[in-house]
């Protein structure tokens, strides 16, 4: 089992590496995309097949989908040479730098982390939906009311009205 | 008999207070009824203090009263109270009388004159100043008045304001008296310090029982108070302001400048006069700078063409003899000669102002002439006026003054042959200068047509001080002439008896001298100004003539060693250097601002790399502690 | 059973959110920018299943839940935010939109 851990794992990797690193938008969420599944195989070896289901349906069904929707909307395929002239190899090393340093501290600071109790059975989404629905009702129901709050937000900041100026104003 | 001495300077106070709050709002006639009204009813106020004080004399010889507590801060305790003596008492009758008199002059010279409320606030003021300092019972409410009498002399110095020449003047005065503000009110310090108490009674008292004579502190300290006086009195080396002040209205230069401020310093030295027979260095000082004063002045007054400022210098010459009595101890000579110095000047000024009206603000007394004819009262009072600055033999009051300090000042214990020569020799040129000024511009070709004649509020006040410039001096007469000593007795209540060397000169024979010299200077100035004007003339263009013209270079002398350096300074100073320092502060934080505003640009991936760094950062350091 | 050891997972979630950081530091259009924002968002997700699935509690599952409930509401207001601007200024560099700055 933990070989398909590893090897989940280096496809997410890499395909992550490729998304940041295309040049075309849509060839980039593809790869995210790809990513996105690796990490929902993760998932499901983990003990966790709700969240598994739940990754792909909600985060690559439709977050990623909404993705390619406004960038076809924009258009912006054809800004590949926009993008080659922005995205040259010397913009990568500071970054990837920082990068190192920063994963280098958090191997060393998760060196020490305490044993785990003895496994005795994964966790079905049985329970997570109780503890959903009894813990977490409170914060169930604010996460919709947010949701809602989203739905409106979008609708209102995606609507272009044109801008009409009085023809008296109107500079001559 | 508290209150009235407690009236008489709170009533020309409460004119100030009325004419400065409503003085737009009256018309000119109220504004002159008050102000000089107020005066006046302080002069009927020290008439009936006065009465009742020679009545409960000898057992009674001073009265106070304190009007309420003033500063009570740990040992410092000083009252507003007032204290009533011999010396006060001449000095208020002085300071009401003759400023009742100026005041009435005033509502006729100041008619057309604009400000006029504030002309009369100020001149109230001042008379409620100097009726403080000379009634006040300890140092530090005599300094306020002496304060005060400097702001008003100040104010109304600069009365003219829109002509900056008389800013200037006022300036000077401030400064210079400033100065000896200054030494003053340390000697008061160090009074205070030695005596813990500011009542000038306990403080002398005590000053006799612990200070030894001739110690350093009583010489320092004496000098201290002398520096003050000085100032004050205009004498040297203080004495450049005096010439200069006479840009104010003559009625300002005869009521301060004549009668009463300037002889502030002389009630100071007689009021504290048990400290300087403590330092006896100190008083011959005194003497020598009240001999020196009185010469250079007198030769100064020579030379002068304009008016007024032969009167100043006469003015300072003669408290330059009013110092040379304190000097030598002659207390009472001295008061004697403030008062009848007071009524002479006073009138010389009102009339001088009168003449100066008359012809159109005409100061030059070259340019003036033959006005005997055409104003034959002012003349007439001029006349008089000048005969008793002279000291002319017997019939003036000057000359019984006059006459006193000569004798006192060479027969007194600390008195000399050299300061009465001094003296005598002032005397002279005294007689010259002043019938100098008479023949010059009553007798002659009128060269200035008087424009109108003055009406009866400015010449009754004339007459009246012309009165008592010939009839004050009776009340003190020498023994060899009618021995009346009403003053002397008066004034000794307060002051000691001068001490007379018993020498073996007669008296007599001083007063003929001076008697002679006298009548030989007015005969040596109708020689020359009038009978020959040629000789007066060639002598004018000379340059003697004008090093006395410009008070012995005194005023140059200063410019130099003072004004110029300091100006020099501060031309230097002109980029401030510490005002660099704040620039430099203020020029740091910009260059600051627009670093930081570098990393400000808005760009959003230059934020997150901050960010980016700064957690990096922040998480090795604390991995790595 | 998985026995992977619990570091090297949540190594794992650590390098995919700084290969999202990267993705974000080094890309200019606003689209990868957002699209960088959810990689990060995903791997913080998975640091909590991780965790959870360590301590045998449901806890874990519920929160990432929750941070995908919020991770989608804000790429809805996100993308209708860059719609908005790409209108206005008909670009979608992100370093064009820079007018709060400092005007010195």
């Amino acid at each position: 089992m933990n070989i398909f851990f590893y090897i989940a794992g280096a496809i997410a990797i890499m395909s992550t590496i490729m998304a940041i690193s295309r040049r075309n938008a849509i060839h980039s969420l593809l790869f995210l995309i790809l990513s996105l599944l690796a990490v929902s195989v993760i998932f499901y070896l983990l003990n966790a097949p709700f969240i598994a289901a739940l990754e792909v349906i909600i985060y690559a069904g439709a977050i990623m989908v909404l993705f390619i929707f406004v960038t076809m909307m924009l258009n912006i395929g054809m800004e590949g040479r926009t993008e080659k002239k922005w995205l040259s190899p010397q913009m990568w090393i500071v970054p990837a730098i920082l990068a190192a340093v920063l994963l280098a501290d958090f191997i060393l600071a998760i060196r020490h982390v305490p044993d785990s109790p003895p496994a005795d059975q994964a966790i079905l989404p049985k329970q997570v939906g109780i503890s959903l629905f009894t813990t977490y009702l409170l914060a169930v129901e604010i996460a919709a009311i947010l949701l809602m709050a989203g739905v409106i937000g979008a609708y209102h900041l995606g609507s272009q009205k044109k801008k009409v100026t009085h023809r008296f104003l109107i500079k001559k | 008999m508290s209150t009235y001495i407690a009236l008489i300077p709170a009533i020309p106070l409460l004119g100030f207070l009325v004419l400065a709050l409503f003085g737009q709002k009256l018309t000119g006639k109220t504004i002159g009824i008050i102000g000089a009204g107020t005066v006046g009813i302080v002069a009927l106020l020290t008439l009936i203090a006065g009465t009742e004080f020679l009545r409960s004399l000898p057992q009674v010889k001073s009265y106070s009263v304190v009007v309420w507590h003033w500063i009570n801060a740990g040992n410092l305790k000083a009252d507003i109270s007032f204290s009533l003596d011999a010396l006060s008492l001449v000095f208020c009758f002085v300071i009401t009388f003759v400023g009742f008199l100026i005041h009435v002059y005033s509502i006729g010279f100041m008619a057309k004159e604009e400000g006029l409320s504030r002309f009369f606030a100020y001149m109230n003021l001042f008379v409620g100043s100097m009726l403080i300092l000379v009634l006040a019972d300890n140092v530090l409410l005599l300094y306020l008045g002496w304060e005060g009498v400097g702001l008003c002399s100040y104010l109304l110095i600069g009365f003219w304001y829109k002509e900056p020449a008389n800013g200037y003047a006022a300036r000077k005065a401030f400064i210079i008296t400033r100065i000896g503000d200054t030494a003053m009110i340390i000697g008061i310090f160090i009074l205070f310090l030695s005596f813990g108490t500011v009542n000038i009674n306990d403080l002398m008292r005590q000053a006799s029982e612990k200070w030894v004579a001739g110690s350093s502190i009583a010489v320092i300290t004496a000098a201290l108070l002398l520096g003050g006086a000085l100032g004050k009195s205009a004498q040297l080396p203080l004495q450049t302001w005096l010439p200069d002040a006479m840009a104010g209205p003559s009625p300002v230069s005869a009521l301060i400048h004549a009668a009463t401020m300037v002889t502030a310093g002389v009630y100071l030295i007689a009021r504290t006069h048990i400290l300087f027979s403590l330092a006896p260095i100190v008083q011959t000082a005194i003497a020598i700078i009240g001999a020196l004063t009185l010469l250079i002045a007198g030769f100064s007054a020579l030379a002068q063409h304009d008016l007024k400022r032969i009167l100043a210098y006469s003015t300072i010459s003669q408290i330059g003899y009013m110092f040379l009595a304190l000097g030598v101890g002659a207390w009472s000579a001295a008061v004697f000669h403030f008062m009848i110095h007071a009524f002479f000047k006073a009138l010389l000024f009102l009339a001088a102002g009168v003449v100066i009206l008359v012809l159109n603000e005409e100061h030059d007394i070259f340019k003036m002439g033959g006005l005997r004819k055409k104003m034959p009262a002012v003349y007439l009072t001029f006349l008089i006026g000048a005969s008793s600055l002279s000291a002319l033999p017997l019939i003036t009051a000057g000359f019984y003054s006059k006459d006193a300090i000569l004798w006192y000042s060479f027969s007194s214990e600390t008195g000399s042959t050299l300061l009465w020569v001094a003296g005598i020799t002032g005397a002279f040129l005294t007689a010259i200068y002043s019938f100098r000024m008479i023949f010059i511009t009553f007798f002659g070709e009128t060269k200035t047509q008087p424009s109108f004649l003055p009406g009866k509020t400015m010449t009754i006040p004339l007459i009246i001080l012309a009165v008592f410039s010939v009839f004050g001096g009776f009340v003190q007469l020498p023994e060899s002439i009618g021995n009346i000593h009403l003053f002397s007795n008066l004034v000794d209540n307060t002051l000691p008896a001068v001490v007379v060397n018993k020498t073996g000169h007669s008296e007599i024979v001083f007063q003929l001298l001076s008697a002679i010299i006298v009548l030989a200077g007015i005969y040596l100035a109708y020689t020359v100004y009038l009978k020959k004007p040629a000789l007066s003339e060639s002598f004018s263009h000379s340059r003697l003539n004008r090093f006395f013209e410009k008070g012995w270079g005194f005023d140059k002398l200063y410019d130099v060693i003072f004004v110029k350096p300091v100006v020099w300074l501060s031309e230097i100073d002109k980029d401030d250097f510490f005002d660099w320092l704040n620039i430099c502060i203020s020029r740091l934080a910009l260059l600051m601002n627009r670093l930081l505003g570098i990393t400000q640009n808005g760009k959003l991936r230059w934020y997150l790399m901050s960010f980016t760094i700064g957690i990096a950062l922040i998480l090795t350091y604390l991995i790595y502690r | 059973m998985l026995t992977v050891p619990v570091e090297i997972q949540i190594i794992l979630a650590g390098i995919l959110f700084l290969l999202g950081l990267i993705g974000l530091l080094v890309r200019r259009n606003m689209i990868f920018m957002l699209m960088s924002i959810e990689i990060m968002f995903n791997s913080a997700g998975m640091v909590f299943v991780i965790a959870g699935n360590h301590w045998k509690q449901p806890d874990g599952q519920v929160m990432f839940i929750f941070i995908l409930a919020v991770t989608a509401v804000e790429v809805a207001i996100a993308l209708a935010l860059l719609l908005q601007v790409y209108h206005h200024f008909k670009t979608l560099d992100a370093d064009s939109v820079n007018k709060l700055r400092d005007h010195n």
